[in-house]
């Protein structure tokens, strides 16, 4: 952060609260970033010459006399090949010493795409995980969450899905990542021998919540460089999108602004959506698919972060403990992959909705064959098969730790079909019953 | 010369700016930002000689000084031969005439074509009384028959002097000349402007709808319809279905345009109408879908002061062609994001919060808004209508949240989306007990129904809706106290309801043939599930009874996947008949 020449240097700041400063200057634009007594902020507020900045690590320490110089531009991210195999802070320095990477300067969160440019999504992403495959489908260009109590294995899941997952770039926006999960990452990247296709940019829990901000905008505009520039397939990772929203809300009380449902600012779903829609399948092949996670407080989706995020992403991933097989499942009731019907039947083989639906059906039986069972009432012959169906369904094909082909996954669900039920039971297309039928043949 | 101002303050997309001359309220300016760029902005607030307004772009980079130019008129819509088929933003730009994958800060394109030419045909003749609305003329446009009329704005009634003869005109040409009561000629041209909030009021009466909108979608025609000029509400938690159940509607409904409002919802919802509807064929004329669509398009990342300007700049265009005598569905998906948009700018003009930090007027915006749908009698005595569709995205899927009750004292339909329903897959997850048509009603609505569908329908669907509750009960009993503890009647009684449910409320959206149901075949169908309902039957016991309808509703959601009237079709129906008088009781 060298100053140039024209810059000018002010010296007397007004009022300092805790996460802001208010000065006397001239000529600033709105946004602009600005160096306050070595630490950086931004222009949140003009009002005439009085120009209000938000420091991103807090204002301990800040002197009235200390410093402040204005950079005469947003925050930006010098884009180009450099930035695969290197990790970054949430201002796009290196984290671990190292070369400042050259090229194009790049405001971060740049201009929406046009949606009249976007093409339809239809690129099937194989996560071998038939919870999300077989279940919830993922396509390249959506935007996904998986919502999860803070005590799942989430970070390991999405490390799952991102290395298997054919992308050309893998790209980590941390925010309020632990030590031990930013090593952890690290290390999983570094094994599968990955790091040159992986660009990081992490605010761990040692570095101020503000500074969590900056960090999606700078992953999207990495992502935006590969999608749009070099026509790559992108991946990106946001890990937890829950202490993302914590950091608006804080910042949104130091402003005085009035809080809205669960004390998230008015404005949550906005600032939501401008980074979730960044997702986008472009026409020249590129694309940037969004993986997030947002943690849940004791599986509670009514919240203000995770309902906000359910309305602006393409489904979600839930995660949870399946009591009877003692697995960490994808729950197939409250997961959802909007975009999985442009692939599924189509990219996958013809019987993969039926299967689909049929076995969430089946399964929701066995639910509520449970729910009798725990009443205290007798089970019927139909109850009881369910409930073995449902306990082989979620070792088999839920649980996160299956990783198979799609066809193996769909082969193994008539292979259910068949141990327990009967063609009806199933309710599936006459025509799919006859060809994929496994088992002692029973009039349909 | 119009009024002036230099930006003074800046808090994200608010700007003051200290004018020079009079402003308006909702005043419509332009803010001069570096590098040539120029910003639409809407004034929302004056106080002595500082206007606040909120821009429809980022304000990132502008700084105090900016030079603000104040354009003298609200926001407008234009209106004009060449609207179909285009898709807008919120501000009825042309986002196809936008060049780059991005939309650029401050990209404004042209919502009509210029320079093309329109083979038009005189409808009135000199010396004829007009009105704002009266016909002037007709080009056609794709496939429908686009009237020229005495401009909206026009006040009192004008003579016709001169009607262009039958050719080629652009749309700034002069196709006619009126003369108003005070001996002033003005002429009319084929494009004309309308301020977006303001009700377009050509027409002498707005009756009670009367006449049904048939959508395809049996959970709505049959167990709840909407009417042409009616006004609906969708509310459900996210994942219960609002989009592909909009989708549907806007595919199948019986209109002659439809408007997709996608008001900061998700910009691949609207890719799929972009990439579907050229190809797909409205079912009800052989043409492309897309011949009679248009769409505004304001996704979730797109600026919000804009969504909130997308809503009126749909519904004005609406009336636009409501007035030329056409059936015109508007769909808006999420009313709630438009709600929103109130909400943040509310906000950021230090206004005491209402519930939710909504603004105190959230209710009446929305009931105005809803106002301006309906079925009018123009000035010629022709009929238009315009039917809005809205969806509501509660927080937290609660239905006691100011945005979906303000629009439940608004609407007239309400179909609630139930998650537990769409947690079992019942799609479409209306839930039948809590949803309601208030057109059902209305006598003429009854009437209609009665002369269209058959005599009695209504009565018929109200039975419908009996079994469905009855069999919650059942339900309810059995689960309290178990299959053995309730008699078989119970459970024959629940059921009846599944089968309702199973092969009327539920239907596969993704299927080509299920997705679509037309009223012929909805009367059939209907009326046979309700012919098995009311037969009386035998059971040994209650899982004979469970295993009976298991059965009994496959093969009746086989019926539904085959093609109407098939052999196929009569087939399964004969299945069912056999199967059902096996077991029936006879007298």
């Amino acid at each position: 952060m060298t100053t140039t020449a024209f810059q000018k240097v002010y010296t007397k700041i007004d009022n300092i609260t805790k996460a802001t400063v208010t000065l006397r200057a001239t000529g600033v634009g709105n946004d602009e970033l600005a160096t306050v007594g070595g630490k950086l902020a931004q222009v949140v507020k003009i009002a005439g010459d009085e120009i209000t900045l938000q420091v991103f690590s807090g204002t301990e320490g800040i002197a009235t006399n200390d410093e402040v110089v204005f950079h005469g531009e947003p925050p930006v991210l010098r884009v180009s090949d450099a930035l695969a195999g290197r990790f970054f802070d949430a201002y796009g320095q290196p984290i671990e010493g190292g070369e400042q990477p050259e090229g194009e300067a790049r405001q971060i969160g740049g201009p929406t795409v046009n949606p009249f440019r976007r093409l339809q999504p239809s690129e099937l992403i194989a996560t071998g995980i038939a919870g999300i495959d077989l279940n919830n489908t993922l396509v390249t260009g959506q935007k996904i969450p998986f919502f999860a109590d803070p005590d799942q294995p989430y970070n390991q899941v999405m490390a799952n899905v991102a290395l298997r997952a054919k992308a050309d770039k893998i790209i980590l926006g941390g925010m309020g990542l632990t030590n031990d999960d930013y090593l952890y990452f690290k290390n999983v990247f570094e094994n599968a021998g990955a790091l040159d296709r992986i660009v990081s940019f992490v605010n761990t829990t040692e570095n101020p919540p503000v500074e969590r901000l900056l960090v999606p905008d700078m992953a999207l505009t990495a992502a935006e460089y590969f999608a749009v520039d070099k026509g790559e397939k992108v991946l990106v990772l946001l890990t937890d999108m829950t202490l993302y929203a914590d950091a608006l809300a804080i910042v949104s009380n130091r402003m005085d602004q009035i809080p809205s449902k669960d004390s998230m600012p008015g404005s949550l779903y906005s600032d939501l959506a401008k980074i979730y829609e960044k997702a986008v399948q472009l026409p020249n092949g590129g694309s940037i698919t969004i993986i997030a996670v947002t943690t849940l407080s004791g599986g509670d989706i009514t919240h203000a972060i995770p309902d906000n995020t359910g309305y602006i992403t393409e489904g979600q991933l839930f995660l949870r403990n399946d009591t009877d097989t003692g697995k960490v499942i994808v729950d197939p009731f409250r997961s959802l992959s909007r975009l999985k019907q442009l692939v599924i039947g189509k990219k996958t083989r013809e019987d993969h909705p039926q299967v689909m639906n049929a076995a969430v059906r089946l399964f929701a039986d066995a639910a509520n064959a449970k729910t009798k069972l725990e009443n205290g009432f007798d089970l019927s012959d139909y109850d009881e098969r369910t409930l073995g169906f449902a306990k082989d369904y979620s070792e088999h094909l839920l649980a996160i730790d299956v990783n198979v082909a799609i066809d193996e996954m769909l082969d193994t669900a008539w292979r259910l079909f068949g141990k327990y039920f009967s063609p009806a039971e199933t309710a599936v297309k006459k025509e799919l019953i006859e060809k994929y039928w496994v088992g002692t043949p029973t009039a349909v | 010369m119009g009024t002036k101002g230099k930006v003074s303050g800046i808090v994200a997309n608010m700007v003051v700016v200290k004018t020079d001359g009079a402003v308006a309220q909702n005043e419509i300016c332009w803010v001069d930002a570096d590098g040539g760029i120029r910003l639409m902005a809407e004034v929302i607030k004056v106080i002595g000689d500082e206007a606040y307004i909120q821009v429809f772009d980022s304000t990132r980079g502008l700084k105090k000084g900016a030079s603000v130019e104040f354009a003298g008129h609200m926001l407008e819509a234009t209106f004009a031969p060449g609207i179909l088929s285009r898709s807008y933003d919120g501000l009825q730009n042309d986002l196809e005439k936008m060049s780059g994958i991005f939309i650029e800060r401050g990209t404004t394109t042209e919502p009509v074509d210029f320079a093309a030419e329109w083979e038009f045909t005189p409808l009135a003749a000199p010396g004829e009384k007009v009105v704002a609305g009266s016909w002037l003329g007709q080009v056609p446009e794709i496939n429908i028959v686009h009237k020229i009329m005495v401009p909206f704005v026009f006040e009192g009634t004008y003579t016709v002097k001169s009607v262009a003869p039958a050719g080629k005109y652009k749309i700034t040409d002069t196709v006619a000349v009126v003369t108003g009561a005070d001996g002033v000629d003005r002429n009319v041209t084929m494009v004309q402007k309308w301020p977006v909030k303001r009700a377009v009021k050509a027409y002498t009466e707005k009756p009670r709808p009367s006449k049904v909108m048939e959508t395809g979608v049996r959970a709505i025609d049959t167990f709840n319809p909407i009417t042409e000029g009616g006004t609906g509400f969708i509310p459900g938690p996210f994942g219960a279905g609002k989009t592909v159940l909009q989708h549907a509607i806007s595919k199948q409904a019986e209109a002659d345009v439809i408007m997709v409002v996608a008001c900061g919802e998700r910009a691949n919802e609207v890719v799929e109408i972009f990439a579907e509807f050229p190809h797909l064929v409205d079912p009800q004329t052989g043409h492309k879908l897309m011949e009679r669509t248009i769409i505004i398009c304001n996704t979730s990342n797109m600026p919000v002061a804009a969504r909130e300007a997308s809503v009126y700049t749909g519904m004005a265009i609406g009336e636009y062609y409501r007035a030329m005598g056409l059936r015109v569905l508007i769909l808006a998906d999420s009313t709630s994001r438009w709600a929103q948009a109130l909400r943040e700018m509310s906000n950021r003009l230090e206004e005491l919060p209402g519930q939710d930090a909504f603004p105190m007027d959230l209710s009446a915006i929305i009931s105005n808004f809803y106002s301006r749908a309906g079925l009018v009698y123009l000035p010629n005595g022709k009929t238009g209508s315009v039917t809005f569709l809205g969806t509501v995205s509660p927080a937290g899927g609660n239905l006691k949240e100011p945005v979906t009750e303000s629009t439940k004292k608004a609407a007239r339909c309400f179909y609630a989306l139930s998650q537990a329903r769409a947690d079992s897959k019942r799609y479409p997850a209306i839930d039948p007990l809590d949803s309601y048509s208030k057109y059902l009603e209305y006598p003429e609505v009854v009437e209609y129904l009665d002369k269209t569908i058959e005599p009695g329908w209504v009565d018929k669907v109200m039975k419908g809706k009996t079994l469905v509750q009855r069999g919650k009960e059942a339900s309810e009993q059995i689960n309290i106290l178990g299959d053995d503890g309730v008699p078989v009647e119970y459970h024959e009684r629940y059921w009846k309801s599944e089968l309702v449910d199973g092969v009327i409320l539920q239907q596969d959206a993704f299927d080509p043939i299920d997705a679509y149901c037309r009223f012929d075949r909805q009367k059939y169908m209907y009326n046979m599930v309700l012919g098995v309902c009311e037969r009386k039957f035998a059971f040994d016991g209650f899982e004979d009874c469970s295993s009976f309808f298991k059965e009994l509703i496959n093969l009746f959601k086989q019926m539904n996947y085959s093609t109407y009237q098939s052999a196929e079709y009569y087939d399964y129906g004969r299945q069912i008949e056999e199967k059902v008088s096996e077991k029936e009781v006879k007298a």
